[in-house]
């Protein structure tokens, strides 16, 4: 464990304490892939399992998922401005553009929220049939993932305004859009295996 | 819910087991209360963030799992002594192989590999600690906290009863419902948490914390299969941890996934688990190698013969070992296409091993062999251990496997592969490492009679389990018929000599405590890699100066030159992280959530989730970032120690 701290290169990466974080947070999402993965195989494998209960083409709908996967995406490319104003070592943009993302994130648990309610009003719940189960369950992990990310920031924001731009804030904050980043991957894959294929179906 | 619903009531062997645990923890309370320790034990070693530390702690809860465990076989092989046994009723068996298998695997062969691998990692790559100290508590606490609640299963609420691999529907809310298979789920849930967050921690630690000069085909091998199993478990583990999740919310939610209702698919539960449970296996049986490689290495005072091909195959082992599920379940009937595919898998894995086993022996070839514990624990692996490997060939070939299938054939294999390669490991690893973690050698005399009765006692066990399979005595039985009785009354009889064997090991920890030389060079076999170049006992910063490690076997080549990691003019201020008592109050309360979540008390459940989340929030405002050993205290440590 040494404490030598580099002069140049991003702030995050400048201490071994840095690197080796964002190194072991690379390795982290690595496992949530194979669980990601194992969900979307359950999904896959229970897919048209429906029971009793509506088929998906009845209820998914265009417009909703659509706006949901432009809030995600946009929140994606704020995040990366707020990382690029890290680099710069404007705190104030940081802050802003890390706020805008996550108002954009709150939007789409919103979205999320409403949708799920909508469906089980309909008659679709975990508890229905093996399909809508395997749905619930990974359309909610990743809303979930969402949801400890929000509040992941918030402790994250009020740490940057009490002590600035560190080695130490910048690692977790890097850390931290490296998460947002991969949930919106993973909901592209939900976009279009889950909802795409659910519509024509 | 009434009290005589929370306790299990009306089995005379768990009012015993109430008994004892009652009369165990007042004892331990009494005696820390009594010499005064409780500030000792939680500043030294609950709130300790130190790999050796931990990793003690991790061995001593695998042998008190292996001690549990050891009871379950037990109490099984005395029901199954004799037809018509009555010692243990349908019930209570069907618990206790349950538990038995559980237990052997998640809470004891893993928590005593990762326990070496815990100490011997950071010392072996000339590292200061783990990369994340404050997970690596996290980590043994969870597994800590998941194996008390797994145990405490057989008093309160019932244990679960529906095989260590717990398959649907009969492990579902229909057919098991009630407490039991909850523990289940919770207990492996909290643990492999655990698990996984080691896996990328030692991953972290091997990849970037090496001494200078160590490439990675210059590690030593134990490390090297450490970064393997490393890699298998944090590709397997999250597939654990989704079978489990979706079995929960089955149970607890009622959603529909291995139902036989709603169309669900209870056959998907058998590839969940074989996805995690395969590559499991080469989890706890990886590092064995490592260890028995490092073993045989230095009492043949040799160079590992092979070492890229020995790597090499535990690479590729690594990767089949995600290939090869379906052998678990030939018999339900995926077809023959899909059957022959897993079937050729299987065997292939029989090719590296075989590498390995040729390696071993090519290393011993020529040898002078010094015929120590830990030496004779890996002789007797070889031989022992390819016996099961030869069966394991022969319940890989599918069609073959249908004779073979759930009989004791299958019981007799995997015994001879798990108790051969990872038991055998653990007991030649820890002491073959004993003075290292304690500055004390293992009476040789008692360890080899300990040895003695183990090994006879296993081969008397397991080899009649052969035979009485092919006759067509099932797995899971309460019972036998009177055919099947010589052989297993000579597995019970080996069966208690392996637990005398268990008991005499045992013993020798304490006899060496109190009778051994103290030992006071650092080097107790006269070693070859860099675990044995620091002092005895370990400073807590491990290196004073970290050695150039450009050769393979680093510390032959430092004894050559005549260097060690004490070189005075290039000392510098060490920084090392401070204590906390965070992971164990963490990991506390996530039990105390599992545990709620186990009666379906979810109001407390969900308390317990946001005490967790609090907790978090509290570390990530914690900025302690830990304090420096000055100079002058590095040379008092290391002056004392050293004798100089």
């Amino acid at each position: 464990m040494s404490a030598h701290e580099l002069k140049s290169g991003p702030l995050e990466y400048r201490t071994q304490e840095g690197q080796m974080s964002i190194l072991g947070f690379w390795i982290f999402l690595a496992a949530e892939v194979v669980l990601f993965s194992t969900l979307f195989a359950t999904y896959a494998v229970l897919f048209g399992r429906t029971a009793d209960a509506p088929v998906p083409g009845e209820l998914f709908e265009p417009g909703i998922v659509l706006v949901m996967t432009f809030l995600l995406l946009t929140s994606s490319f704020t995040c990366g401005i707020a990382i690029h104003h890290m680099r710069r070592g404007s705190v104030k943009g940081l802050m802003t553009w890390l706020i805008i993302t996550l108002i954009l994130g709150l939007g789409f648990l919103g979205f999320e929220i409403y949708e799920f309610v909508h469906y089980s009003h309909e008659g679709a719940t975990l508890q229905s049939s093996a399909f809508w189960s395997a749905f619930y369950t990974l359309a909610g992990t990743h809303g979930v993932h969402v949801t400890l990310g929000i509040g992941w920031a918030v402790l994250l924001l009020i740490q940057l305004a009490k002590r600035g731009l560190t080695p130490v804030t910048s690692r977790k904050v890097f850390i931290i859009s490296l998460y947002w980043h991969f949930l919106d991957v993973i909901w592209i894959f939900i976009f279009t295996s889950v909802y795409l294929i659910g519509m024509v179906v | 819910m009434k009290l005589d619903e929370f306790f299990v009531t009306g089995e005379p062997l768990v009012y015993g087991g109430m008994v004892s645990i009652v009369l165990v923890t007042s004892a331990v309370i009494f005696l820390l209360t009594y010499f005064k320790r409780w500030g000792w034990l939680w500043r030294e070693w609950l709130t300790t963030v130190d790999h050796k530390k931990i990793g003690i702690m991790y061995i001593l809860s695998a042998l008190a799992m292996l001690f549990r465990g050891g009871m379950d076989a037990l109490m099984m092989r005395i029901q199954l002594a004799f037809p018509n046994m009555n010692f243990l009723n349908a019930q209570h068996y069907d618990e206790i192989f349950t538990t038995h298998g559980t237990i052997m695997i998640i809470f004891m062969a893993m928590p005593f590999l990762i326990g070496l691998m815990n100490i011997i990692v950071p010392l072996q790559i000339g590292a200061r600690d783990f990369a994340f100290p404050y997970v690596n508590a996290l980590s043994f606490w969870s597994f800590f906290f998941g194996a008390m609640l797994f145990n405490i299963s057989f008093v309160i609420g019932g244990s679960p009863d529906a095989g260590w691999t717990s398959y649907t529907p009969l492990s579902g809310a229909a057919m098991s419902p009630g407490p039991g298979q909850n523990f289940y789920l919770m207990g492996l849930q909290l643990s492999g948490i655990g698990t996984l967050a080691t896996g990328i921690n030692l991953m972290v630690t091997i990849l970037k914390m090496r001494a200078p000069g160590m490439k990675l085909f210059k590690m030593p091998i134990f490390t090297w299969s450490t970064l393997v199993t490393c890699f298998i478990i944090i590709f397997a583990f999250p597939i654990l941890t989704v079978a489990l999740a979706l079995l929960t919310i089955d149970r607890i939610f009622g959603a529909q996934f291995f139902t036989v209702t709603g169309e669900g698919m209870p056959m998907m539960w058998a590839n969940l688990f074989w996805m995690w449970g395969h590559p499991e296996v080469y989890i706890v049986i990886l590092p064995a190698f490592g260890i028995f490689s490092e073993v045989i290495a230095t009492f043949a005072r040799k160079r590992l013969f092979g070492y890229h091909a020995m790597v090499w195959s535990m690479i590729l082992i690594a990767g089949l070992s995600f290939l090869v599920w379906v052998h678990h379940f030939f018999t339900m009937g995926a077809g023959a296409f899909v059957n022959s595919v897993f079937s050729v898998s299987t065997m292939l894995i029989a090719v590296p091993t075989g590498v390995k086993i040729f390696n071993w022996l090519a290393t011993l070839y020529k040898s002078k062999i010094e015929f120590t514990t830990p030496m004779m624990w890996s002789l007797a692996f070889i031989p022992s251990f390819v016996l099961g490997g030869v069966t394991g060939v022969m319940l890989g070939m599918a069609a073959a496997d249908y004779q073979f299938h759930n009989s004791y054939f299958l019981i007799a294999h995997f015994h001879y592969v798990l108790i051969a390669g990872t038991v055998f490991a653990c007991f030649a690893g820890l002491e073959y490492w004993y003075p290292k973690m304690f500055g004390h050698k293992l009476n040789e005399r008692i360890g080899k009679l300990a040895f003695w009765f183990f090994v006879i006692g296993f081969h008397v066990t397991f080899f009649p389990q052969y035979f009485v399979g092919l006759d067509g005595m099932p797995r899971r039985v309460f019972y036998i018929i009177p055919e099947w009785m010589p052989l297993n009354v000579i597995s019970t009889v080996g069966a208690f000599g392996m637990g005398v064997g268990f008991a005499i090991f045992v013993f020798n920890i304490y006899y060496s405590y109190r009778n051994s030389k103290r030992e006071k060079t650092g080097d107790s076999w006269d070693g070859r890699t860099l675990e044995w170049a620091t002092p005895t006992p370990v400073p807590f910063y491990n290196f004073a100066t970290v050695p150039h490690a450009d050769k393979y076997d680093a510390f032959l080549d430092m004894k050559e030159k005549g260097e060690t990691t004490f070189e005075e003019e290039k000392l510098e201020p060490i920084h090392m992280p401070s204590n906390t008592g965070q992971p164990i109050i963490m990991m506390a309360i996530a039990a105390f959530a599992s545990f709620a979540l186990i009666f379906e008390w979810i109001t407390l459940a969900v308390i317990g989730l946001v005490g967790v989340l609090i907790m978090m929030g509290i570390r990530s405002f914690d900025y302690d970032e830990g304090y420096h050993v000055e100079v002058d205290e590095i040379k008092r440590i290391e002056r004392d120690a050293r004798g100089l």
